[in-house]
């Protein structure tokens, strides 16, 4: 179903992709010391604040670290350093407060028969409900928004498990999309999506990003990822480099951490890389 | 939660009306079969009163009680084949109730503190003190796979301890057997009240953290970045279910398959919150266990069969036809859709 639609970007009566409402951008700071899983230390010393009004990627090789860095900066992982907002530390923060500015989409979300894909989406508003209040009238037009925004609007009466794959993803997108924060954290967002989905995933990262969002990705595919302002390059737990996606030394870092396999090449205006 | 969609309403007034009916046929049917209040003086006005009444909304309210605490469970720890039990619940009541019936038998002071305390005291002491060690065995509630371990460890230790009660007294064995079959026969009004106050308190906690439960379905971290406390949550859940299989252990014994079957019936009907499956499938359980109940007392009328015999039959069927509906559905058990 809609195999071929696209992400359509919401128009404005100018022409131009409408800015939607994040509130304030609070600024999100990661000064880590050491962070271990068992008994192996999987992150290094490291910092890391993403820029508001810019779309950052992390890439690495596999173990790099990139999935755990996200998750303790979502504050779902507990580790020797210091998580803050706005320069308060993490846990100073109300739970719902904290989720209204931070969103996160993970990896591998689980699937369920229980919900429709609607319900899913309808998730991303919790941190904006009081207790047990009933959905607002802002809360199914932030839904419909960001589920038309996926392409998933037409399964919204469908259970999320009978959804195929991609399908799926662009649920848990809107899902993600829909709490409307400042901060936009997705580790692997682009898994199951096809190569036009994955296009129309990048625009939709430019959207949030014109409206002032701080977005953050750990991305396998480098080809996106190149198209971000910011690069994060990993290995074995450390960040080895931070640069712009044009700038030779992080072409350099990047063939570093994937021990010269790569061509990266500019092709169209844009850079690309490709398997050496 | 959205407001109740429609097709929930309908199935809430369906359930509801299911409900009356089978209420009416459990005043209609005793020990002799088919006997309708309209027939007989005081003494129908008595058993109608004292008995039937009591038993019939007894046994809605255990199987209400029995599913929300299979919906909840199921929803807390994302697995379809969580039941009310699986924290050990049932057999640490067995344990009390074995422990209870050893005692009656040591000495006539011990069966004096024994009676005080009850075959209903013993079991709910046993169901909660099961949970609880569940939790010290688990360290705390963070960990739904330690938590389901340490649940399958208590049930283990905790039933061999029923066990060894048994098998140093075979004189308790038959007792035993009823407790563990479940009946509903012996329900009078001070059980009803019990468990209609149960019931409402944990009904309330349930469809508190409803939206919670949902968050859940996405996995841990999902809920956790959604701003719910998880920890906070996960405590008054498993209170809210140790508390209601606790009521219903302790008033009727171990009925089977109520609380597995309830809720994968209501899911059976379509994509549903755990806003509507946990105010479904108490009024669905409900109605499984008094449809049964009114059986055990028709089928063989004078004589009764334990009612569990009937919940395990019917729940065991349905559990089976639902496996197959899905293996033709989907080609397989968890296969790619």
């Amino acid at each position: 179903m809609n195999g071929a639609a696209r992400f359509p970007a919401e128009r404005d009566a100018t022409g131009a992709a409408a800015r939607v409402d994040l509130g304030r951008v609070p600024a999100l700071r990661i000064e880590l010391r050491s962070l271990s899983l068992g008994p192996r230390e999987v992150l290094r010393p490291l910092a890391l604040a993403p820029a508001p009004a810019a779309w950052t990627a992390i890439v690495g090789p596999n173990g790099a670290g990139k999935s755990t860095l996200l998750r303790a900066m979502a504050g779902l992982l507990p580790f020797d350093g210091a998580l803050t907002l706005d320069g308060k530390p993490w846990s100073a923060w109300p739970a719902k407060e904290r989720a209204r500015h931070v969103a996160w989409l993970g990896q591998n979300e689980a699937a369920s028969d229980d919900l429709t894909a609607y319900d899913v989406a309808m998730l991303g508003r919790l941190p904006h409900q009081p207790w047990l209040a009933p959905a607002s009238a802002a809360d199914h037009a932030a839904v419909e928004h960001a589920m038309r925004q996926t392409q998933s609007w037409d399964w919204r009466e469908r259970a999320l498990g009978s959804l195929s794959g991609g399908e799926r993803q662009r649920v848990l997108l809107a899902r993600a999309l829909a709490v409307r924060s400042g901060v936009l954290l997705m580790d692997e967002p682009l898994a199951h999506l096809d190569p036009p989905h994955q296009s129309d995933w990048a625009r939709l990262v430019r959207e949030r990003v014109a409206s002032g969002g701080a977005v953050v990705s750990v991305l396998h595919e480098l080809n996106v990822a190149l198209q971000a302002d910011t690069l994060v390059v990993m290995d074995e737990g450390r960040i080895v480099h931070q640069g712009a996606p044009d700038d030779p030394a992080t072409h350099d870092a990047l063939q570093r951490v994937f021990h010269h396999r790569l061509l990266i090449l500019r092709v169209q205006g844009r850079w690309v890389a490709l398997n050496a | 939660m959205h407001a109740m969609s429609g097709r929930t309403l309908t199935q809430l007034a369906a359930l509801l009306a299911l409900g009356a009916v089978l209420l009416a046929l459990g005043l209609a049917i005793g020990s002799m079969g088919w006997s309708p209040w309209t027939e007989g003086g005081d003494t129908m006005r008595l058993i109608l009163w004292d008995i039937r009444a009591p038993r019939s909304i007894g046994a809605w309210l255990a199987g209400a009680l029995l599913a929300l605490a299979g919906a909840i469970a199921q929803g807390l720890f994302r697995n379809p084949l969580a039941d009310p039990y699986l924290l050990g619940c049932s057999a640490g009541a067995s344990l009390g109730v074995a422990a209870l019936l050893f005692v009656m038998g040591v000495s006539p002071a011990a069966a004096a503190l024994a009676l005080r305390v009850g075959m209903t005291g013993a079991a709910f002491a046993g169901a909660v003190g099961a949970v609880l060690l569940t939790l010290v065995l688990a360290r705390g509630v963070t960990q739904s796979l330690r938590l389901l371990l340490a649940g399958v460890v208590v049930g283990v230790v905790l039933g061999s301890g029923a066990a060894l009660f048994t098998l140093m007294n075979p004189d308790i064995l038959r007792a035993m057997q009823a407790f563990m079959l479940g009946s509903t026969g012996y329900v009078g009004w001070s059980a009803v009240q019990v468990m209609a106050a149960s019931f409402a308190l944990c009904l309330l906690v349930a469809l508190g953290s409803s939206r919670a439960l949902d968050a859940l379905t996405l996995g841990e971290d999902t809920a956790r970045s959604l701003g719910q406390r998880l920890t906070l949550i996960r405590l008054l859940l498993i209170a809210a279910l140790s508390l209601a299989t606790g009521a219903a252990v302790a008033q009727c014994g171990l009925i089977a398959f109520v609380g597995l079957v309830a809720p994968h019936l209501v899911r059976s009907w379509g994509p549903t919150t755990h806003g509507a499956l946990l105010l479904l499938s108490p009024l669905t359980g409900g109605a499984l266990l008094l449809a049964a109940d009114i059986a055990a007392r028709w089928v063989i009328a004078p004589q009764e069969l334990p009612v569990g015999i009937i919940t395990a039959l019917l729940g065991g069927s349905y559990l089976l036809w639902l496996m197959h509906r899905r293996k033709a559905h989907f080609g397989g058990a968890g296969g790619a859709r």
